[in-house]
């Protein structure tokens, strides 16, 4: 794991840019309410982005204003319609020009708090953008990525020319490319059978699973025991997501692990409620 | 009373021993597991033992049932401290009654060795050096030292 870059003075401050602005056509129906584990996505979406930034707003369209779910956070509204979610972030540059921001689309329902933080800590300032290639296509994934405020000028002359494609301004700029930590983190769910199939499938965040650290581990934590929202689907991907956040030193096959208090497979399909604790190496008698 | 458990104040082996009284029985063995005062190479102050109990204590259970099946032994019985630690104390104390002292000798032996390898219990030593390592597990993280010896049996 690398450390966290330590900002220098140049470094703009980052704030937050939910995207909320869209019209849902192919859902039919308002996709930041949509509730995945009895929670509107927008509310969820909120709570992943507010840790990391100084303030976080919503993008909305003017008439969704007043809207109840928007209406509990701070918005900045658009201020040209019909070119998609860039309209949301050059409002946002123009009223804030020197921050960056991180952009992130509401309707990223298996979006981890992981992969929002390995974004964060991979933040180039000195480029245009940060962002993640996707898994499917290897290209950038522009609605959960950071541009920071020197890009404004060639966004806004890419709009000005008839070019509303945010992934393809990400091609063209000076973009940071990382790689997805979790395969599926970046999906987004656009259709009623999308819906469907993610909240059947059981992968949303949202399975809670508690955390017990022993002996190495628990020092390495700094914790004896948490509990977490988590889209990993078996103790495999557990240990991965929280080794990208802890400075875990022992590798998986060095440890053992249990569920519900009985050793268990790695590859053990995690249920919601699952007690999960990784054992170091022992050393008894 | 036979059976697995914790203690966090020092372990009577002298209680532990009468436990395993019985009339069908020539014989007796027991093992005691002391706190030594050097390991690899570096001289030991203390002691500390961590357990993930829930688990331990039933593994403990299957491990003197085992001995039992095994060996037809008559009452087997592990005792395990927790915490803090001096050079000399009782560690882990392990007893076994038998009609016979082949099979307690081989119960017991069979008993501490499987706890050694199986339980989720973990030793960190604190040094004269004002060091502190967890055994077995900061050696092997540092990558070229993980030997295969230290990696958990993949029994199950």
């Amino acid at each position: 794991m690398s450390a966290a870059p330590v900002p220098g003075p140049a470094v703009a401050p980052l704030y937050g840019l939910l995207l909320a602005g869209g019209r849902s056509t192919r859902m039919g129906r308002d996709k930041a309410a949509l509730a995945y584990d009895g929670r509107p996505q927008l509310e969820r979406a909120m709570a992943l982005l507010q840790p990391h930034v100084v303030r976080a707003f919503v993008s909305v369209r003017a008439e969704q204003a007043a809207e109840p779910l928007r209406a509990r956070f701070a918005q900045i509204a658009d201020i040209r319609e019909d070119i998609g979610p860039v309209a949301g972030l050059l409002a946002a540059q123009q009223r804030h020009p020197d921050v960056a921001w991180l952009v992130l689309a509401c309707d990223l329902p298996l979006l981890d708090a992981a992969t929002l933080a390995q974004l964060v800590r991979a933040r180039a300032p000195g480029r245009a953008a940060t962002a993640y290639r996707s898994s499917h296509d290897g290209l950038p994934e522009p609605l959960c990525a950071i541009y920071e405020p020197h890009s404004h000028a060639a966004l806004a002359a890419a709009v000005a020319a008839g070019r509303h494609c945010p992934r393809k301004f990400l091609q063209s700029a000076d973009t940071q490319l990382l790689d997805e930590p979790e395969p599926r983190a970046l999906d987004n769910i656009n259709t009623p059978q999308e819906y469907a199939a993610v909240n059947d499938a059981g992968a949303i965040p949202g399975r809670h699973i508690t955390v017990q650290y022993y002996a190495l581990l628990r020092e390495q934590a700094g914790r004896r025991e948490e509990a977490l929202a988590t889209a990993a689907r078996t103790p495999r991907e557990l240990y991965a997501e929280l080794a990208r956040r802890y400075p875990f030193t022992l590798a998986p096959e060095m440890l053992r692990v249990a569920i519900n208090n009985e050793f268990r497979d790695w590859s053990t399909p995690l249920a919601e409620g699952d007690a999960v604790v990784f054992i170091p190496p022992v050393a008894g008698g | 009373m036979s059976g697995f458990r914790f203690s966090h104040t020092p372990l009577e082996p002298e209680r532990l021993r009468a436990a395993l009284a019985d009339p069908t029985c020539g014989g007796y063995a027991a093992f005691e597991g002391w706190v030594r005062d050097h390991n690899e190479g570096a001289s030991v102050r203390r002691l500390e033992y961590e357990a993930f109990e829930a688990l331990a204590v039933r593994e403990g259970e299957r491990i003197l049932a085992e001995a039992v099946e095994r060996f037809g032994v008559a009452r087997v019985a592990c005792a395990h401290r927790l915490g803090e630690l001096a050079v000399g104390e009782l560690a882990v104390w392990v007893g076994v009654s038998a009609p016979h002292r082949d099979e307690a000798f081989r119960a017991c032996r069979y008993i501490i060795d499987e706890v050694k390898h199986r339980l989720p219990i973990w030793k960190k030593e604190h040094y004269l050096s004002g060091d502190s390592g967890w055994v077995n597990c900061e050696r092997c993280a540092s990558g070229a030292g993980a030997a295969a010896t230290h990696a958990h049996p993949q029994r199950d």
